[in-house]
């Protein structure tokens, strides 16, 4: 899978959705539920999360990977939790700033 | 990553929530998502490669971003106070394009080659009506996402570029999702054509919150606004603060409802802030600095910074209720010397940045280095703590004999002066020196004498830096967006000129 920025992927087994911020230095495989994504146009079959991979994605949480450099947000609120190359990803600490605009 | 997903993310999530309008007739985020793709399937069919706006505030505003984003067509809100000519020069700019235009402004707009002109009722019946709900859009690549006139005080406006990426970059390394509560509600007041009304729009969405437009800045509609709408928060410029404080403290008003307010686009006097803090000692006052090129706020003086800053003792944290506050946490800044170095805290120098959000980039031109800094040409410099302080565009320094004097810190202390109502310093061409030091007064009542405003300067900062040429006058020239326009009034005040 090529994770450029700003392409759009679904999860194959939970109703995720994610956007690449930041693209990996090198390949890697991005999975949800335990199964890799897949692009956010194509329909996602049968499935659940795999029970070590069921923590859940929450929408607007923004999740990254250091060993690859991969920065992800999710788009839509999912079952399944992230994980790369089968090691799982955790949603960075976001600082709230007071409202400016 | 592509703007309209913004506004996918908040429907997805609370779409009942108000997103735009009033709490008796407001769209929610499920029917502004609705409305946009409808608005952009009609727009579609109307051709053109840029979407032009040319019209007051109102829900169309960002129906009419979305969609053009949706599209993968630039949006270009034009200034439409502008005289008729400077206006159709722009509009004819964006050929080929289609403009959406306010129905009673269509009579100022001339037929340009390339550009097919809408009126506002149409795009907005377009957008509500039932034959174009869910029509099939293209997929559109995300590209240049908005293109702003900057206010062009010298020439022809430059068309700045904002990317999808630079915006969305912006919006969701500064906002939380949907993290306003549900009965926040934002007041908008800067017009469709400036940068901070096309964040507010995006922040706004990705936090949940409400937008009420102001269709155009009032302080009675304002202070009106706020009221029967339960404005919690709200950005304006320094000129509208002032303004809006009169009426505030004229009718006893303090607007129970308001948590924050923001304000940026121009240097803040201290006493209109210290006013501000007194009247409304409940509100969270945030000061932003940004410019167009950067998809607005780059730095932040916080709410406690402020209340810091106003009960110091200190007199270096009370400094800094003059300060911008700190870069934010995702962007570089640096000030630079003249030779690109880079200064020390408390030296004088030029900002860059550089970050995700950080354009710099025109339609003929990118501003940006190598390395991707950013040169903004505004004068500042760091304090020990980080803090910024800006003092202005670079043009606008004075060099007397050699010697670089920045108008902020003189207009600070001028203001200062029980009978100083308005002030503006800048530099007037000088045989001696190059340059001196001039300055407008527009006085409170009776007009001091120059002799007394001098000392009153010398005293505070130095004799380099007293101005050696007074014009009292009954008003300053500023923009519409409360900006001073210096040039003007250095013309006005040159002598033989």
């Amino acid at each position: 899978m090529e994770l450029k920025p700003g392409s759009r992927w679904r999860s194959a087994v939970c109703d995720g959705e994610f956007v690449v911020v930041r693209p990996p230095k090198t390949p890697v495989s991005l999975e949800c539920g335990g199964a890799p994504v897949i692009p956010h146009g194509e329909a996602r079959g049968q499935g659940a999360p795999s029970a070590d991979h069921a923590a859940g994605a929450g929408a607007g949480k923004r999740y990254a990977d250091e060993t690859s450099g991969l920065e992800v947000l999710c788009s839509k609120a999912g079952a399944g939790s992230l994980s790369v190359d089968g090691r799982p990803i955790a949603p960075k600490d976001s600082k709230k700033l007071p409202a400016s605009d | 990553m592509h703007t309209a997903l913004l506004l996918d993310m908040a429907a997805d999530a609370a779409p009942d929530r108000l997103a735009f309008g009033r709490l008796a007739d407001g769209l929610t985020f499920g029917q502004a998502r609705h409305r946009a793709r409808a608005a952009a399937a009609w727009l579609a069919a109307q051709g053109g490669d840029t979407v032009a706006f040319i019209g007051l505030n109102g829900p169309a505003l960002p129906l009419a971003l979305f969609a053009s984003g949706l599209l993968g067509k630039p949006f270009a809100p034009l200034n439409y106070r502008l005289p008729d000519a400077a206006l159709n020069r722009l509009v004819a700019r964006t050929a080929p394009s289609v403009a959406i235009v306010d129905d009673d402004m269509a009579g100022r707009i001339e037929a340009a080659p390339g550009v097919a002109l809408v009126t506002r009722s149409a795009f907005e019946a377009a957008a509500a009506g039932p034959a174009l709900a869910g029509a099939e859009l293209p997929d559109a690549e995300p590209d240049i996402a908005v293109l702003l006139f900057t206010s062009g005080t010298t020439g022809e406006p430059k068309g700045a570029i904002l990317r999808h990426a630079h915006l969305t970059s912006y919006v969701i390394s500064t906002v939380e999702f949907l993290g306003s509560d549900d009965d926040e509600a934002a007041l908008v007041s800067v017009p469709p054509y400036h940068i901070a009304g096309i964040s507010a729009v995006l922040t706004g969405v990705y936090s949940g919150r409400r937008l009420v437009h102001l269709e155009a800045f009032t302080p009675e509609s304002w202070v009106e606004t706020a009221r029967t709408e339960k404005i919690t928060h709200a950005m304006v410029v320094p000129t509208m603060l002032d303004r809006i404080l009169d009426i505030l403290a004229r009718e006893g008003e303090d607007l129970p409802a308001l948590k924050a307010l923001s304000y940026g686009g121009g240097r803040m006097p201290l006493p209109v802030i210290e006013r501000a803090l007194a009247l409304l000692p409940h509100v969270d006052f945030v000061n932003a600095y940004g410019l167009t090129e950067t998809s607005s706020t780059i730095a932040v003086l916080g709410p406690d910074d402020h209340r810091m800053a106003i009960y110091a003792d200190d007199p270096e944290a009370r400094r800094r209720l003059g300060s911008v506050g700190k870069p934010l946490p995702g962007l570089e800044l640096e000030i630079r010397g003249p030779e690109g170095e880079v200064l020390p805290p408390g030296q004088v120098g030029e900002i860059h940045v550089r970050g995700e959000q950080v354009s710099g980039e025109y339609t003929h031109r990118k501003l940006l280095s190598d390395d991707g800094w950013f040169a903004t040409n505004d004068g500042g410099y760091l304090d020990a703590e980080g803090y910024l302080f800006v003092e202005g565009r670079l043009d606008d320094v004075i060099v007397r004999g050699g010697e670089n004097i920045s108008p902020g810190e003189i207009e600070d202390v001028l203001r200062e002066h029980p009978q100083v109502e308005d002030v503006a310093v800048l530099g007037v061409p000088d045989d001696r020196w190059g340059e001196t030091v001039a300055a407008a007064i527009v006085p409170k009542g009776r007009a001091p004498a120059a002799e007394e405003l001098a000392a009153w300067v010398k005293a505070r900062l130095r004799s380099t830096k007293t101005p050696e040429v007074w014009e009292f006058r009954e008003a300053l020239p500023y923009n519409d967006m409360g900006k001073l326009l210096r040039r003007q009034l250095r013309a006005e005040m040159t002598p033989g000129a």
